[in-house]
C-alpha cells in the first residue's frame, strides 16, 4: 500500500487583514485576512518549518529523499531542497530535487514521490512545498495571496491515506505567470483565466480521475482543490462538478488567501487532520494544467501521534501587522538604514566546514563528563569549534548533539532599539535547553512586551539576512506555537 | 608562586588628550599630543625611550608598530597590543615587564583609539573576515550588557522602575564628575529623574546609561623603581596589574548568572593578592571602572568585592561611590563622560589615579587616598578579557 504516511503544515504568525490594502488604496473591500510569511521567512524556511512538523517525533535519518515544490525559490541555481533536507537533519544519501515554475509545483513533487515508492526506489520521500508570491502594491493579488507551506510523508507502511489513483492533464495556458525577471504576479484578463484555464482545466483533471477510479462525486467525503483569487469560482467548478457545499474543503480565503503551489497540499492536510477511516479525498491542483489524486483514508489515522501542530491550531495563533511593516518585510519600500557598520562577507569556505552546526544546529556532548554544549557560530574563521571541553578539559572526546529539536526557556533578553533591524526592537535571548546547554540567538515572532524571562522557546530555522548573493540561513528562537 | 610586579614599576610621566568627538585629528595626532605631553611630564626627551608598545583595537587606528610611526622614535623596537577594552592597560603591563625585567630603561605605553571618523554613533565593525552566515545574530553591545540588567532585576527581586532608578543614580554621579574635568568629552550635570525618562537604547538601558563615543589617546611612560626619583619626586608606584581572560563559557554554560563577570572577580583576587590587598572594601580608596553601561559599573563594584553580592543598590543610594563617598569611583567621569575610545581607555583611567595621587586633581581632587585602582572589559559579561591595574604611590 502506498500513501501518505505523515503529514504536517505551516503557517506563518503574520496576517494583514485586507481592509488595509483597501485603506492604502481605495478599490473595493475585500473581507478576511491573508497570511505573510516573516522577513525572515522564504520558501526554504517554511518549507522546513512544514517538513519539521509533518517529522515532529520521526527520526529524519529515516527518510530518504526530499522533493519540493515552490514557485518561490530563492535560487535561479542552487538546490532549495539540499538546504531544508539538511536543515531536518537528513541523511547525505538522499535523493533531493525541487519541482518549480508551476502552480502544480507541489503536486508535482507528490506525484514524483508516488512513483519513486511505488516503483520502490525509496522507501519513503518527504514531499514538502511553501509558496509565498507576491501581487504587485495595489493589486488584486497583493491583498489576496496568502503564504504558507505543507508537507506530506510518501511512504508503504503505516500510510494513512491510500493513493486509490490520480490523473494529470497539461496546458500550456498560464492565466497569472512571472517572466524570468518578474518580480509581482502577472495577470491576464480575470475573466479569461477563469473560464479558459481554472474551470477548464480542473473539472478535465477531477472527471479524468474519477473515471480511471470508478467513483462519482458522492463516493468522495471530501474534495479537495486549488481556489484562484475568486473564490466564488471554486466553490462553481466543484459544484458543477458535482459535489455539495459540504464535500468542499475550505480553501482558507478569509483565513490566509490563496497560498500557490502550496495551497491544494496544505487544504489536504487540514481534511486529513479531520478525516475518518474510509473516507475518501479528492486533491486537485491547478496551474499549467491540473494534477488530480485520490486518497481514501485508513484505520491508522487514529493512531496518527497528534505531536504535530494542526492547521486550526496554526491559523488562530497569528499577529495582524499594519500594511507598512508589510511593505518593509517585502522590501517594497526603502527604509532609511540605521548608519551601522557594513556586515562581513560571507564565506561558503566557512559554512561548508561548519556545515552541521550552522544549518543543523549540532553542538557536543562530552564522553567523559557527560555535558552538553552549544557550538557558538561565532569567532575567528565563522565559528570556533570546540576541541576542548568547556566542563571537563578533555580534548576530541566528544559525540555530536542536536539542539534543533529541544525545547527551551528564555534565561535572559534585551529588547535592542539600537540595532538596524527590520523588525525593530531587536531581540536577542540567552535560551538554556531542556537536557542541557545554552544558546544566544534571535527571538523572532515575538510580541516585543510578551517577552519575560523563563518563557518557553522552540529552535525554528530561519533566513538571517541576503547579501553579497548569499541567502544566509541559520536558527532563532521563537515562543513556542500554537 | 611567580614574583610580584609590586613596587618594581614606576610611572613617572603621563598624557592625555581631550576626549571626544576630535574631527580634526587623526589616531596619529592623538597618540603625539599623548606621547607629548607624557615626555613633557617625565621631563624627557624622545630618544631616551628604549622600546614602545602602542594599543589599538581596531586597525583603523593603526597597525603593527608602525602605528605609532607618527611619533619617529628611531629604530626602536615597538609592539601593537590588542586586547578589546583592556588594550590601553595591557599595554602598559607589557612596558612594565619589559623595564622590570631589564630589557630596557624606559618604555613608552601608547593607547588610542579613531572612532568618529566611521560616521556610526557606536562603536565600528568588529569583523575578523568572512563569517558562516551567521552574523546576523543582531545584537549591539547596549543589549549584550542590558541582558545582565534584566537578569540582575529578576534575580535580586528588584523592580524594573527600582532598578532603573538605582542604575540613573550611577550615571548621575558620573556626570557630576566630568563637569569637573576639562578633558571629558561630556560636560553636563543630569538628574536621576532625566536619565530615568531617557529614550531606552536597550532595554532596560536608556541612553544616560550608556557610555559616550569619543576618540582620544593617553600615554604612560615607566622605568624601574629604584630610577624614579632621578625623573621627578612623586612618581607613581605599580601595586598589581593583572589580567584575566575567560574561556568564554559564559555563552553556553547555564551555570552562567548574568548578575556578575566571572573575569572581573578573579581578575580582582589576584591583583589584590599581587598588590597584597585584604579588604578591598577599605583599603581601595578609588577606582576607575569600565563603566560602558551603568549596569556594568554596578556589577563591578560586586564583582571587585567593593559591594556584598546583590547589595550594591544601597552603596549607590548611600552616595558611597560619590567624589565625597566612602570610595569614590570615576573621579574623573568615567566611560560615561569621557566615551570609550577603546585602545585609550585603560591608560586614560590611570591617568586620573596618577594625578590625584600627585595631588593635580584640580576640583575633584580626592583626599586621604592611598590606592587607586583601574578596570577594563573587553567583550561581553559571559565571556571577556579583564585588566586591573592597582598604583599607589
Amino acid at each position: 500500500m502506498v500513501g501518505i504516511t505523515s503529514f504536517g503544515a505551516y503557517i506563518p504568525y503574520h496576517r494583514v487583514v485586507r481592509e488595509e490594502f483597501y485603506k492604502a488604496w481605495g478599490g473595493f473591500p475585500i473581507p478576511g485576512e491573508k497570511s505573510i510569511a516573516s522577513y525572515d521567512e522564504d520558501a526554504v524556511t517554511m518549507a522546513w518549518d512544514a517538513g519539521n512538523n509533518c517529522l515532529a517525533g520521526m527520526d529524519p535519518k529515516k527518510v530518504e529523499g526530499l522533493y519540493l515544490g515552490t514557485t518561490c525559490a530563492p535560487y535561479k541555481e542552487k538546490q532549495s531542497s539540499a538546504i531544508v533536507a539538511t536543515a531536518l537533519d537528513m541523511r547525505g544519501d538522499v535523493r533531493t530535487a525541487d519541482f518549480c515554475n508551476s502552480l502544480r509545483s507541489g503536486t508535482q513533487a507528490l506525484s514524483a514521490a508516488l512513483d519513486a515508492v511505488k516503483a520502490g526506489t525509496v522507501k519513503n520521500m518527504l514531499v514538502a512545498t511553501a509558496d509565498m508570491r507576491e501581487g504587485a502594491p495595489a493589486g488584486m493579488g497583493e491583498a489576496q495571496y496568502g503564504d504558507a507551506g505543507a508537507a506530506l510523508l510518501i511512504g508503504d507502511t503505516n500510510v494513512v491515506a491510500e493513493l486509490l489513483g490520480s490523473y494529470s492533464v497539461s496546458d500550456e495556458y498560464a492565466g497569472e505567470w512571472r517572466a524570468h525577471n518578474d518580480h509581482f504576479v502577472r495577470a491576464w484578463e480575470d475573466r479569461h483565466l477563469l473560464d479558459e484555464g481554472y474551470s477548464e482545466q480542473l473539472p478535465k483533471a477531477i472527471e479524468g480521475l474519477m473515471k480511471k477510479c470508478k467513483v462519482s462525486a458522492k463516493d468522495i467525503a471530501k474534495l479537495v482543490m486549488s481556489s484562484p483569487m475568486d473564490v466564488r469560482r471554486h466553490g462553481k467548478v466543484a459544484v458543477g462538478a458535482g459535489f455539495g457545499m459540504a464535500q468542499i474543503q475550505d480553501s482558507f480565503f478569509m483565513t490566509l488567501g490563496t497560498c500557490g503551489a502550496a495551497m491544494g497540499i496544505l487544504m489536504l492536510v487540514t481534511a486529513l487532520e479531520e478525516a475518518k477511516p474510509g473516507d475518501k479525498i479528492l486533491l486537485a491542483q491547478y496551474g499549467n494544467g491540473a494534477d488530480a489524486f485520490l486518497f481514501q483514508v485508513t484505520n491508522a489515522i487514529t493512531k496518527k501521534a497528534k505531536d504535530h501542530l494542526s492547521v486550526k491550531t496554526l491559523i488562530s495563533s497569528k499577529r495582524n501587522l499594519p500594511y507598512y511593516t508589510y511593505l518593509r518585510w517585502r522590501n517594497l519600500v526603502t527604509v532609511e538604514r540605521g548608519r551601522r557598520p557594513e556586515i562581513p562577507f560571507t564565506s561558503l569556505t566557512a559554512i561548508k566546514r561548519s556545515r552541521k552546526e550552522v544549518l543543523g544546529l549540532y553542538g557536543k556532548k562530552c564522553l567523559k563528563c557527560g555535558h552538553v554544549m552549544y557550538q557558538m557560530p561565532f569567532g575567528i574563521g565563522g565559528m570556533t569549534p570546540i576541541r576542548v571541553c568547556y566542563y571537563c578539559l578533555s580534548k576530541d572526546n566528544f559525540e555530536d548533539y542536536r539542539f534543533a529539536d529541544k525545547k527551551a526557556k528564555v534565561f535572559t533578553y534585551s529588547l535592542d532599539l539600537l540595532a538596524d533591524v527590520i523588525d525593530p526592537p531587536g531581540t536577542p535571548v540567552f535560551v538554556d535547553f531542556e537536557g542541557g546547554g545554552r544558546a544566544w540567538l534571535d527571538l523572532t515572532d515575538r510580541i516585543p512586551e510578551q517577552v519575560k524571562v523563563d518563557m518557553p522557546v522552540e529552535m525554528v530555522f530561519r533566513k538571517m539576512y541576503f547579501d553579497r548573493g548569499i541567502h544566509n540561513y541559520y536558527w532563532k528562537a521563537r515562543p513556542v506555537r500554537g | 608562586m611567580p614574583e610580584s610586579i609590586k613596587d618594581k614599576v614606576a610611572i613617572i610621566g603621563m598624557g592625555c588628550t581631550n576626549f571626544g568627538e576630535l574631527w580634526g585629528k587623526s589616531v596619529s595626532d592623538l597618540m603625539v599630543d599623548a606621547a607629548y605631553e607624557a615626555y613633557a611630564d617625565a621631563g624627557i626627551d624622545p630618544k631616551d625611550i628604549d622600546a614602545a608598545w602602542v594599543g589599538n583595537w581596531q586597525e583603523v587606528s593603526g597597525m603593527a608598530g608602525l602605528g605609532l610611526a607618527g611619533l619617529r622614535l628611531q629604530y626602536k623596537p615597538i609592539t601593537r597590543v590588542e586586547n578589546m577594552c583592556a588594550t590601553g592597560t595591557d599595554a602598559l603591563r607589557n612596558a612594565s615587564y619589559a623595564v622590570a625585567c631589564g630589557a630596557c630603561d624606559i618604555a613608552l605605553a601608547v593607547g588610542a583609539e579613531k572612532l568618529k571618523d566611521m560616521g556610526y554613533a557606536g562603536l565600528i565593525s568588529v569583523s575578523p573576515g568572512g563569517t558562516a552566515g551567521t552574523g546576523g545574530i543582531t545584537t549591539t553591545a547596549p543589549a549584550i550588557f542590558a541582558m545582565l540588567a534584566t537578569r540582575y532585576f529578576n534575580r535580586y527581586n528588584i523592580s524594573p522602575d527600582a532598578g532603573k532608578r538605582m542604575l540613573s543614580r550611577l550615571s548621575v554621579k558620573s556626570h557630576h564628575n566630568g563637569n569637573l574635568n576639562p578633558k571629558a568629552h561630556f560636560h553636563k550635570e543630569i538628574t536621576v529623574e532625566q536619565a530615568m525618562n531617557a529614550p531606552i537604547i536597550a532595554w532596560p538601558l536608556g541612553l544616560f546609561d550608556c557610555c559616550g563615543v569619543s576618540d582620544g589617546s593617553a600615554a604612560a611612560i615607566v622605568c624601574r623603581a629604584a630610577d624614579a626619583k632621578k625623573f621627578r619626586q612623586d612618581p607613581v608606584f605599580i601595586k598589581s596589574i593583572r589580567m584575566c581572560v575567560g574561556p568564554c563559557d559564559g555563552p553556553v554554560k547555564p551555570e552562567y548568572d548574568f548578575t556578575h563577570v566571572e573575569e572581573t572577580y578573579r581578575a580582582g583576587l589576584a591583583a589584590y593578592a599581587e598588590a597584597g590587598v585584604k579588604n578591598p572594601r577599605k583599603e581601595i580608596t578609588m577606582a576607575e571602572v569600565h563603566d560602558c553601561f551603568s549596569i556594568t559599573e554596578a556589577t563591578i563594584m560586586e564583582d571587585l568585592q567593593f559591594s556584598p553580592r546583590g547589595k550594591v543598590k544601597e552603596d549607590i543610594e548611600s552616595g558611597f561611590f560619590d567624589l565625597d563617598g566612602g570610595l569614590p569611583i570615576q573621579p574623573d567621569g568615567g566611560l560615561k563622560c569621557f566615551g570609550h575610545p577603546v585602545g585609550a581607555t585603560g591608560l586614560r583611567m590611570i591617568y586620573e589615579m596618577y594625578k590625584q595621587l600627585q595631588g593635580k586633581a584640580g576640583p575633584r581632587q580626592l583626599k586621604n587616598i592611598n590606592y587607586g585602582l583601574t578596570h577594563n572589559q573587553g567583550s561581553m559579561p559571559p565571556a571577556c578579557t579583564i585588566a586591573v591595574c592597582i598604583v599607589g604611590r
